[in-house]
């Protein structure tokens, strides 16, 4: 696929985004019976009459997802409908059991809302034009064909415990003006969403297992035009960093379309994770009528105001205003502090300076050692098998001087290792500083003897060769050693002042 | 007098006396209905030994002590639209034939529960569409005054088994009148409970926001009794009312128009209408009255456009509710031999498995919802749904209850209206409100009409959760016309 290079498409064309999110709730059971929502159970075993739409069966919504939506539609600053009503969407497919989806249409629980992000140091203000709740369909898996898709499949399965489970859809206003922040405008929309999701609570926001998936809506106008151009829909974007490069590949796609004097298919295309491209799924000129209704089996949902105002006042700490308050508490740079935000590591020093650790040290181990050990094993610093609580414990153990730096990234890799807690490490390796001065004094003497040459050197005055004598220590003693307080005794024993 | 010929209430009374033993009361049906089925065809599916079974295990349970209410050991018959977990559930479609669902209703679970016996489940029009069983994918069901003639429908083999003694009892839906013009073209008592008194979890649904199930029985009282049994709040059903069922039992037991307010809608009577059931339904106007009550005119001006309303409301919402008829997951699959596609296969098996009428209505239901067309069909005729609500309220600030007669005719031939779907659907033209408002409303034999000697219904509609009040005409009614005729009108219907 040819495409116009990021720069040049950005110089000629303004981007206009939208970004539909769907979240599974992490409610213990389905949205309309009382089927379990566990993750990865085998298939069909979290099934009912009612999910798999057997005749007669009926849904009943789940009141905790109601107040899951209200509250995210509060945390985005949305007003919520005094009275709304469930929807039927009607279409055809085997992995949607009633052949229709119960789904909210033009009246959503929430509405007209915003998210403010923050790229570059630069506030971004994302506008919410909905949030509603529906259920999730089932899923195919289809089997043959080399894509995996349906096309060409020999045949499919459906595994209905999906079936049914919680989903709200939160939807952007077209989002302009971000120009060429706009790869950027959508990862950050996508990040701080997830992590509004985890601080409520609502959600597991895994993007790999599906419980956060997100569309983006891409166009492009000719700059200098105030006129939208045909947008695209791109599914099947499963991490923050593919929403980055689905926005991208979009831009350069349609860019080079447009600039040859082509024509955008409004059309849903499918990201690929492997190409980093997008490919053309179905088109909207075969696209459904969904031929929406009220659905007759539920009644309308009329929150309380009490107890939306209540809701409310229970939300938690907001993330962006948790990091600004923890920026100046911990006085980071805005540097420091995306590159931990960008790390997921700002829960994991939170928690460790909440567990005593300086902020300082919490932040050098977390994006330092573990940062890489993480890189190394190709895992998040949150699944790595060491607590902030084993780490505030190493930092106590370096500031009461009984490791050093080398010591205490010996002690994580021995928790890392599943050695057990850092104190259990030390004790089982022996790696606490040697404080004997008896101990360090029989090393240096050792040392000594054996490079008189070097010890003559720094008699006649080069100072700088003490640097060898030290190291010798440390290796003699393993790394177990002061080095600062062997230097001093290595000096006193030749006589020579500094 | 036999088994077959008492009551419900009387039933009840001897097994709890054990005078008889529900496997008696149940043999004697079972017994009478291999007689006449050949004739009537009011079942679909009948198993003798799950029924026998059944009543040996009701038997136990009282010789055990159990108290199980008034109806413990009666049997009763089921339309074939509720789900039974030990006989098949088929809707009279193909697309379902074979179907033993997992589940019960919850009707069915509560009739099983107070210890009643399902004798077998019942012919009615595919997925309820329909008002004279003719549109059955399993053949048509005999009133059982004249074979030649429609029981009525949808829920016709309720009314013709009941009619012809093969059942004390049975269930019914009426989503535009299934109950009630049934049990008037075949002399029997039907009732439409208030929309939400009756839970229609596990029922299979024709048009949900209309479809209420009810209770069939050859006099008021039985009626009441039954339909005491299985009403009330469903968690299951979002829209089950959360009150206490309406005094019923009570109200059949003490018939009394003395004082009470009744309205007759203006708008129901005259060109289309039989002469013999309007002068049946007069001599019903006069009865009241000479019973005590204050009979007005009223006039509800809305009431013409019900017809037209529903036949967009009831198709929308079955448009949507057949979609699940899918051959993925339960009941007939067509074309699945391994070249053709899930959607290939979805076509087919819905091409084969519905019926014409059924076809029909999904085709208006999908069109009056289509992008562009839905604001002139589905929403006009949800307003439409409020202005008759309106004139209901009007009409209940002025009366207690409305009458009218319960369909324009008596049973009507079978054939005579299967080519002309506006014929047919015109015999709900007096039912219908009631649905587009979930009113409650019954229907009481009042007597034979003169032309043909059909029997005739008295429609008594009542406001939101005054079923009692039809309860208490109708009983009132009943009490006074059957000791004019000196018994149920049913002993003028001609032996089987």
């Amino acid at each position: 696929m040819t495409v116009m290079a990021f720069d040049e498409a950005l110089g000629r064309f303004e981007p206009v985004l939208g970004l539909e999110t769907h979240v599974e709730l992490g409610t213990a059971s389905k949205m309309f019976c009382g089927c379990k929502t566990t993750f990865g159970a085998a298939p069909n075993t979290q099934v009912c009459p009612t999910c798999l739409a057997f005749p007669g069966a009926l849904p009943v919504a789940n009141e905790a997802a109601i107040e899951s939506t209200i509250r995210i539609g509060l945390a985005l600053n949305c007003s919520i409908a005094e009275w709304c009503r469930f929807a039927r969407k009607n279409y055809f497919y085997p992995d949607m059991p009633k052949n229709y989806q119960i789904s909210q249409y033009d009246e959503p629980l929430c509405f007209d809302g915003y998210l403010d992000v923050e790229v570059d140091g630069e506030t971004v203000r994302v506008e919410i034009e909905r949030v509603h709740l529906e259920e999730d369909t089932g899923k195919s898996t289809h089997v043959g064909g080399a894509t995996g898709r349906i096309q060409g499949a020999d045949y499919s399965i459906v595994d209905y415990n999906r079936a049914g489970i919680p989903l709200v859809e939160i939807v952007t206003k077209p989002i302009p003006g971000t120009d060429r922040m706009a790869p950027e405008v959508a990862k950050a929309y996508a990040t701080e969403l997830r992590e509004i999701m985890r601080a409520l609570g609502v959600s597991d926001v895994r993007m790999e297992e599906g419980s956060m998936r997100c569309d983006v809506n891409v166009s492009l106008m000719p700059r200098g035009s105030s006129e939208w151009g045909t947008r695209t829909e791109t599914k099947n974007v499963n991490s923050l960093r593919s929403v980055e490069r689905a926005v991208r590949s979009e831009i350069e796609r349609q860019a080079h379309i447009l600039a040859e004097g082509g024509k955008i298919i409004q059309e849903t295309r499918h990201f690929h994770e492997d190409t980093g491209t997008t490919t053309p799924g179905r088109s909207k000129e075969e696209a459904q009528d969904y031929r929406y209704f009220p659905e007759p089996d539920l009644v309308p949902i009329a929150p309380d105001a009490a107890w939306v105002a209540r809701l409310k006042a229970e939300l938690p700490e907001l993330p962006l205003v948790k990091r600004k308050r923890l920026q100046a508490e911990w006085g980071v740079s805005d540097l420091d502090m995306q590159a931990m935000h960008n790390a997921d590591a700002i829960d994991l020093v939170e928690a460790t300076v909440a567990a005593g650790a300086p902020a300082a040290d919490a932040r050098k181990w977390w994006m330092g050692e573990l940062a890489r050990r993480a890189n190394e094993s190709a895992t998040t610093l949150a699944d790595l098998p060491i607590t902030p609580a084993d780490i505030a414990r190493v930092t106590e153990l370096v500031a009461s001087g009984s490791l050093n730096d080398k010591l205490a990234r010996q002690v994580l890799e021995g928790v890392l290792a599943g050695e057990g807690t850092p104190d259990a490490v030390v004790a089982a390796r022996g790696l606490e500083i040697v404080n004997d001065e008896g101990e360090l004094s029989a090393i240096i003497d050792e040392v000594l003897a054996g490079n008189a040459d070097v010890a003559d050197k720094i008699r006649s005055g080069k100072i700088a060769a003490v640097g060898a004598l030290v190291g010798g220590v440390m290796k003699a003693s393993r790394g177990k050693a002061d080095a600062g307080r062997a230097r001093q005794l290595i000096l006193e024993k030749l006589g020579v002042s500094e | 007098m036999s088994l077959i010929h008492k009551t419900a209430a009387e039933l009840g009374a001897l097994i709890a006396a054990g005078e008889t033993s529900s496997a008696e009361v149940a043999e004697a049906h079972l017994d009478r209905m291999a007689e006449v089925e050949p004739k009537v065809k009011a079942f679909l599916h009948v198993d003798r030994e799950v029924t026998l079974a059944q009543a040996r295990a009701v038997d136990a349970r009282l010789a055990a002590g159990e108290k199980l209410g008034p109806l413990a050991g009666v049997p009763i018959a089921h339309k074939d639209i509720f789900s039974t977990h030990d006989m098949p559930t088929t809707a009279a479609s193909k697309i379902l034939e074979g179907w033993r669902p997992p589940y019960d209703a919850t009707v069915t679970a509560r009739l099983r529960a107070a210890g009643l016996v399902i004798l077998g489940k019942t012919n009615l029009d595919e997925f309820a569409m329909g008002s004279s069983t003719e549109n059955s994918a399993y053949g048509d069901s005999h009133n059982p005054w004249d074979l030649t003639r429609t029981p009525g429908g949808s829920s016709g083999g309720s009314s013709a088994a009941v009619a012809a003694y093969e059942a004390p009892l049975s269930t019914g839906t009426d989503t535009g009148g299934s109950i009630r013009q049934p049990a008037s073209v075949t002399g029997i008592v039907g009732m439409k409970p208030t929309y939400g008194g009756s839970s229609r979890y596990g029922v299979i649904a024709f048009a949900s926001s209309l479809d209420t199930p009810g209770p069939f029985a050859r006099n008021v009282l039985d009626t009441a009794l039954l339909h005491e049994v299985f009403s009330g709040h469903d968690p299951m059903d979002s829209t089950s009312i959360d009150a206490p069922v309406p005094a019923v039992v009570e109200a059949a037991r003490h018939g009394d128009v003395q004082g009470m307010r009744i309205g007759v809608v203006k708008e129901f009577g005259g060109e289309g209408y039989q002469q013999g059931v309007l002068n049946r339904f007069h001599d019903a106007v006069e009865l009241l009255e000479s019973l005590g009550a204050k009979v007005v005119e009223v006039s509800c001006p809305t009431f013409t456009t019900a017809l037209p309303a529903y036949y967009l409301i009831a198709p929308s919402e079955c448009s949507s509710n057949l979609a699940r008829f899918d051959a993925m997951r339960y009941g007939l699959r067509v074309g699945d031999d391994g070249t053709r596609s899930a959607e290939e296969v979805m076509a087919l098996t819905r091409a084969a498995g519905f019926g014409p009428e059924v076809k029909r209505r999904i085709m208006l239901g999908t069109y009056a919802l289509s992008s562009g067309y839905y604001d002139a069909y589905y929403g006009q005729a949800q307003k439409v749904r409020t202005l008759i609500s309106r004139d209901f309220e009007a009409a209940y600030q002025q009366v207690d209850v409305l009458i009218s007669p319960t369909t324009p005719t008596t049973a009507f031939k079978l054939g005579e209206r299967t080519g002309d779907p506006m014929a047919m659907y015109l015999a709900d033209l007096c039912t219908i409100p009631s649905n587009l408002t979930g009113n409650a409303a019954i229907s009481v034999p009042c007597g034979l009409a003169d032309e043909d000697d059909l029997p005739v219904g008295l429609q008594i509609m009542a406001p939101v959760l005054g079923d009692d009040r039809c309860y208490r005409v109708a009983a009132a009614v009943e009490k006074a016309l059957e000791s004019r005729w000196g018994g149920p009108l049913l002993k003028e219907a001609p032996a089987l």
